[in-house]
């Protein structure tokens, strides 16, 4: 038997809530954190979506100014979950060369890395700051928790778009079970609600262009989805081999009982219509956690709101899951928070984490309509888990193909 | 033009933004690296913020020899005549 897994530490920031009980406390209500976007430059640039999910507290309420000064927004978010997550986790004393951080990204520095475009062009190579580079990097949330921690068993980036932060999970599992790490600061950060992958996204379809009513442009399976909402923030989980925890009388969670990561090898972007590489995902997992279809009450779906993307995850559940897929209370919380890219697998693992412990499921906002061929039991009131051993699932899928999925239980 | 005195006061500014550094622990005497514990990064940052701010330029090979703040302020202050 593999070394088993728990969680012992949350922590976010978020469109609903800039930690963790005020996140999951919304994310039971059912709010939208989609907002107009303030800031001159949607104007300046024109840009088609006006709209997007920021975070509620800014990290510069919670770091100092020097260290946000060397952050980049990314690097910002990451380090303020990974200090709540940490605080939460309780861990006080820690051997240093046997704490791993895996935290991802999808896309890394992008304001950094655009601003110091606009400096050298503007005035000059003179001005480009010197911490350009250590704060463009995609790494630079990894090794910035690193150094926070003091963590010193390996700082990882998975990078797989929109499943990074699932992804991150998957890494710092394999770091435990195979003996290199007994703790693993895990987690994703995205900050990019920028005016260029705005526009980028914009530029591919992806968005909803609902700009007149933001707070309901996000519509996880609704027959009016007509595209996702870029979200923002992050997501950090403490996980920790079992027998560490158990020797230091924690607080467990939930355990992390299994993981998986696939390529569907299909399309760089479109999802496989048939699911094959998300099915294949989801019955690794459920085989890495030797749970059993019927063991799964919950599902945190991947579910972003775009018309072509949230059917065939409904497939691959369907052939993962079998006639048991209509027993299951599927939460699509990118309805409240929008799709937060690389953070969005870290922040959903999270909820997927609580929803176990507190065995409620969060809600999806929204759901007017349901697409009738995509005939899931959503959860749109608050509702409570059953009683007794149950698993839950978190789906995240990536453009490039990636699929990455995880497995919770309660302990 | 501006003074020893002032070209002081305004390093130090600069030198609290970057680093978070009381204006005051910024004197004459103070190595950069030894007594206010600036990296070379932080160093570079404050170097071009002082030549944007005094209107001076220091060149690159120039750094390594401003080792204490004083010597960044007699450097300065030569520039600027």
């Amino acid at each position: 038997m593999p070394r088993k897994v728990v969680i012992t530490g949350l922590g976010a920031t978020t469109p609903i809530g800039g930690d963790v009980p005020t996140m999951w406390a919304n994310s039971l209500k059912g709010v939208s954190g989609a907002r107009t976007i303030e800031a001159d430059w949607v104007q300046r640039y024109e840009l088609p979506v006006t709209f997007a999910a920021q975070i509620t507290t800014p990290a510069s309420e919670v770091l100092t100014r020097v260290e946000a000064k060397r952050m980049d927004p990314s690097t910002q978010f990451a380090v303020v979950a990974s200090r709540e997550a940490w605080r939460d986790s309780g861990i006080e004393e820690v051997d240093k060369d046997r704490l791993a951080v895996a935290f991802a990204t999808g896309i890394g520095g992008v304001w950094t890395l655009l601003d110091a475009w606009d400096t050298l062009r503007e005035k000059g190579p003179r001005r480009v700051l010197p911490m350009t580079v250590p704060m463009l990097m995609p790494n630079g949330p990894a090794a910035a928790v690193s150094l926070d921690l003091g963590a010193r068993a390996g700082a990882h980036t998975p990078v797989s778009a929109c499943a990074s932060g699932t992804e991150a999970l998957h890494v710092g599992l394999d770091l435990i079970r195979s003996g290199k790490a007994d703790v693993v600061m895990c987690g994703g950060a995205e900050a990019a609600i920028h005016p260029m992958p705005i526009a980028a996204f914009a530029a591919m379809q992806a968005l909803s262009r609902r700009n007149d009513e933001p707070e309901l442009a996000s519509r996880p399976y609704d027959t009016d989805r007509n595209g996702f909402v870029m979200g923002e923030g992050a997501g950090a989980l403490v996980i920790e081999a079992e027998e560490h925890a158990l020797a230091r009388g924690a607080r467990i969670y939930a355990e992390l009982a299994g993981t998986s990561v696939t390529a569907d090898a299909y399309h760089i972007t479109a999802p496989d219509p048939e699911g094959l590489g998300a099915t294949r995902a989801l019955k690794a997992a459920l085989f890495d956690a030797r749970a059993q279809a019927e063991d799964v009450v919950h599902v945190n779906a991947h579910a972003t709101s775009t018309p072509v993307g949230d059917k065939p995850e409904y497939t691959a559940l369907k052939a993962a899951l079998g006639s048991h897929v209509h027993d299951v209370a599927v939460s699509a919380t990118k309805s409240q928070t929008g799709h937060l890219l690389g953070a969005s697998g870290a922040v959903e693992a999270v909820m997927t984490v609580l929803a176990i412990h507190e065995r409620k499921a969060p809600v999806t906002i929204n759901l007017d309509n349901q697409d009738p061929e995509i005939p899931l039991d959503v959860v749109t009131a608050p509702r409570d888990l059953p009683q007794g051993d149950i698993v839950a699932l978190s789906n995240s899928f990536g453009f490039g193909g990636h699929n990455a999925v995880i497995v919770v239980r309660n302990v | 033009m501006a003074s020893n005195e002032e070209i002081l006061s305004g390093l130090a500014e600069i030198v609290n933004e970057e680093t978070g550094l009381a204006p005051e622990s910024v004197e004459m005497d103070k190595s950069f690296t030894d007594d206010l514990d600036i990296d070379s990064i932080s160093m570079m940052t404050i170097v071009v913020n002082a030549e944007e701010k005094f209107g001076v330029r220091i060149p690159d090979e120039e750094v390594k020899n401003l080792k204490t703040v004083g010597d960044a302020v007699n450097f300065i202050s030569g520039a600027q005549a």
